[in-house]
């Protein structure tokens, strides 16, 4: 028979990790966002070819 | 060790996510939050919806992180007062060494970050305020000298300045009024508290102005910040972040801050404690509302600025 851990230290551990979960992936989604937005900005250039082999 | 043993340790020592949240000190986030807002959108250059949000939010995260480096240092005297004895290391939730690694953990992401997505002059400063109020202010002066809560006014008023940094990429002389604005009102803000939290500051052994000039003294000081103030802030209205309505603003809760200050000067101790410090009470509160209307009347006159109502 599996053991089967039945305590409200089991619930909130697991209430920490989701909510480190959830904001571990809004983080990641924000910085999508500021790349996404800095990249589409009127100011933004690439490096220019020799430049970059420089 | 018993299963019963082992379930109660655990028990005490297993935080949960609230408990490290609240060592950031949401509230003091909270009014981070809202002056840096208002000092990025004063500032003549617009920011990109997706920056400012991502930028103010690293400049939350930063102070959240030298919030919990003060916890971590200040755990013993905490536990003393009334008023902290309930914040998670004193109530034995988190352990002082989770406040260490979470503060400095999250000092070194928020800084990092505020770099990558406005620019590395608000970086430096968010930098430099975490410094400034975890080592200069929690560490050094606080247990020090009776000025400890002009010092650390400083680490509370760099918010505004930050946001104006965000949006401009530069300092200037409107950025320093908004700072200079926290940076007075702090003193007699807190002030009127020690008066009335009146054995707390004692027990633990902070060189509060009312322990080491006494209390006379204190309300001496809180008039001479008041009038100070009052010229400042008024004197912030006929600068680009003002306007018609802050100067109205201003005047109006200048005018009851000298009352309220002025009130508290003519009293003393026998009077106050007859009535339980009410006028003390009275102007704390009216304190935290004069900061809030300050700044909401320059977010005010920032958003009439595009129908060419807000400013002179």
């Amino acid at each position: 028979m599996a053991i089967k851990a039945e305590h409200e230290i089991h619930q909130r551990r697991k209430g920490r990790n989701v909510g480190v979960g959830l904001m571990l992936g809004a983080f990641v989604v924000l910085v999508l966002a500021l790349t996404f937005t800095k990249i589409t900005s009127g100011d933004f250039e690439l490096p220019r070819p020799n430049e970059v082999s420089q | 060790m018993s299963d019963a043993s082992y379930n109660a340790q655990t028990k005490e020592t297993e935080a949960s996510l609230g408990d490290y949240f609240a060592l950031l000190k949401p509230r003091v986030m909270s009014l981070v939050v809202f002056t840096a807002f208002v000092g990025m959108l004063a500032a003549p250059v617009s920011v990109h919806p997706v920056i400012g949000f991502a930028s103010i939010l690293f400049l939350a995260i930063g102070a959240g992180a030298s919030g919990a480096l003060n916890m971590w240092w200040d755990a013993d005297i905490d536990g003393v007062m009334k008023r902290t004895a309930t914040r998670p290391i004193p109530a034995g939730k988190v352990q002082p060494g989770e406040a260490l690694y979470l503060g400095v953990a999250l000092s070194g992401l928020s800084v990092m970050m505020l770099g990558l997505s406005a620019n590395f002059l608000a970086a430096g400063l968010l930098a430099f305020t975490i410094f400034f109020y975890a080592v200069v202010y929690t560490m050094w002066l606080k247990r020090l000298t009776p000025q400890n809560i002009v010092i650390g006014g400083a680490a509370g008023a760099f918010p505004p300045l930050i946001g104006w940094v965000i949006a401009t990429g530069s300092m200037s002389i409107e950025g320093w009024l908004m700072f200079a604005l926290i940076f007075i009102w702090t003193p007699p803000h807190f002030w009127a508290l020690a008066l009335f939290m009146r054995s707390d500051y004692d027990d633990a052994g902070v060189p509060m102005l009312t322990v080491t000039h006494g209390r006379p003294s204190t309300r001496r000081h809180i008039l001479a910040y008041t009038v100070v103030l009052f010229a400042l802030a008024v004197g912030a209205g006929f600068t680009s972040i003002g306007g018609p309505v802050y100067l109205v603003a201003a005047v109006v809760l200048n005018t009851l801050f000298l009352k309220g200050a002025y009130d508290i000067w003519r009293r003393d101790e026998v009077v106050a404690d007859a009535d339980n410090y009410a006028v003390e009470r009275k102007f704390f509160k009216l304190s935290i509302l004069y900061l809030f209307l300050h700044f909401g009347a320059i977010l005010a006159e920032a958003l009439l600025r595009p129908w060419g109502l807000g400013g002179w």
